[in-house]
């Protein structure tokens, strides 16, 4: 099963290649899926048991208005919600996705808004139609963050984490 | 969401801030939203103070001549004091004053991840106690993601963008990347004035990134012998990719490495350049 931090950080990864390496076709998604210590077992690794407190329901704070469907009360729900993610900024120009989810499932993500003009076009261009092939690939990677990730790619992410936060899944 | 079925639940916040993204992400315990916007509120007051931008800020106005050291905040004497220790500490390799081409001073680099280290104190004073925070690829990491789980952290492969050379578990450190790949040959040697040779990008760990981001820039600007160098540096561990597709890391590092962050992935994979990495472990040759 999916787990939604690690999708957003496999995707991370993903988005790294893709926004910032053009010129290499990404054509493997080899962030590990490193063996966790918990024992939890399998590409997921550890099931959270639920939301700890009632604070949950306070987070997440996003910057952006997301422009979310309606609350979802988790995994029963079928048929396909696209949820959009919060604008980020970058030096290069905004970034925005919208990410389609189907119950706890992610199937489809869209880069509403990359940054254009000269090497940044060709970035964008590059980045869609690999990120959709990649993204269930990237729901088993197992990671929470990545160091040397900057700028666009991080802003990439970030709006597609709060696009999944707001999915639920 | 407490239906919710698989994910972590998080609180999550992402400003673009000093020239960069900042990221935010909270696990449970969480803190109030006004703790969140303290700390938001709080890189937007470094950047008023240290960007090189805007005309009027403190460090532009040292810079200008008209705003003497002594009497701006005590945020800027600090950052600028500690700027001068750690040129004196890595043997003029961190040279903040020599970052800009025009020779003007610039701390900016040393107030970014020292920035996010009084976040993170800040957040730890609400009571978060399980959080990462970055900044640019620099990240800050407290307690645990999940209960009994470590942090992973993926340090980018400076050839291709979609792989990680090697992945950490971390509790609480600090983790910063200096590389030549996105910014450009944006480190210059202060003996030559050129931009390093020997290295590919050097990750450094330690326990505040202020310091880990200086250790990684000098370092990096060190070749090679930066690896060892930081090594040698109590508390704090670095792990390099050579010129020549090496990864080399020092015994701190070795106690967080998980050995191959490729296992059991790339399922459509198929051998590429940036496979040819290989490991040697130990932090002297």
């Amino acid at each position: 099963m999916p787990k939604r931090g690690a999708v957003a950080v496999g995707l991370t990864a993903l988005a790294l290649a893709l926004l910032l390496n053009f010129q290499v076709p990404a054509d493997t998604l080899t962030v590990g899926r490193p063996p966790g210590p918990s024992g939890a077992g399998g590409a997921g690794g550890i099931s959270n048991g639920g939301a700890s407190n009632g604070g949950a329901s306070s987070g997440p704070d996003r910057s952006t208005g997301s422009g979310g469907t309606s609350g979802d009360q988790g995994g029963g729900a079928t048929g396909q919600r696209t949820v959009t993610g919060p604008v980020v900024d970058t030096r290069w120009g905004p970034v925005q996705v919208a990410v389609t989810v189907s119950g706890s499932e992610l199937v489809d993500i869209a880069a509403l808004e990359l940054p254009s003009g000269g090497r940044s076009s060709q970035i964008s261009r590059f980045v869609e139609p690999i990120l959709r092939s990649e993204a269930l690939q990237a729901q088993s990677a197992n990671i929470d963050g990545v160091s040397g990730a900057t700028y666009t790619s991080t802003a990439y992410a970030q709006s597609l984490q709060s696009a999944l936060d707001s999915a639920g899944i | 969401m407490p239906g919710r079925p698989d994910g972590v639940a998080r609180q999550v916040r992402v400003e673009p801030v000093m020239g960069t993204t900042v990221s935010i992400d909270v696990r449970p315990p969480f803190v109030g939203a006004a703790a969140i916007e303290a700390a938001v509120a709080w890189f937007h007051a470094v950047d008023e103070k240290f960007s090189m931008y805007r005309p009027d800020s403190e460090l532009s106005r040292i810079a200008d001549g008209s705003l003497a050291l002594e009497d701006a905040s005590r945020d800027v004497r600090t950052i600028v004091s500690l700027s001068d220790s750690l040129r004196d500490r890595t043997e003029g390799y961190f040279d903040a004053g020599r970052h800009r081409d025009d020779g003007r001073l610039d701390p900016t680099g040393v107030a970014k991840g020292w920035a996010v280290d009084e976040a993170v104190t800040i957040l730890r004073m609400a009571g978060a106690r399980n959080l990462q925070v970055g900044a640019g690829g620099d990240l800050v990491m407290a307690g645990e993601p999940e209960p009994g789980r470590r942090w992973r952290i993926g340090i980018r492969h400076p050839e291709r963008a979609d792989r990680v050379a090697a992945v950490l578990e971390i509790t609480s450190l600090a983790v910063a990347t200096s590389a030549t790949y996105e910014r450009g040959a944006h480190i210059r040697d202060p003996w030559t004035g050129r931009p390093p040779t020997g290295l590919q990008s050097l990750t450094v760990v330690g326990p505040t990134l202020a310091m880990a981001d200086a250790f990684a820039t000098a370092a990096f600007a060190m070749g090679e012998r930066g690896i060892p160098w930081v090594g040698r540096q109590p508390g704090f561990g670095a792990l390099g990719i050579t010129s020549d597709d090496r990864v080399v890391w020092t015994p701190l590092v070795d106690e967080l490495r998980i050995p191959d962050p490729t296992v059991g992935t790339g399922t459509r994979g198929r051998p590429t350049a940036g496979s040819a990495l290989t490991s040697l472990s130990g932090d002297e040759r």
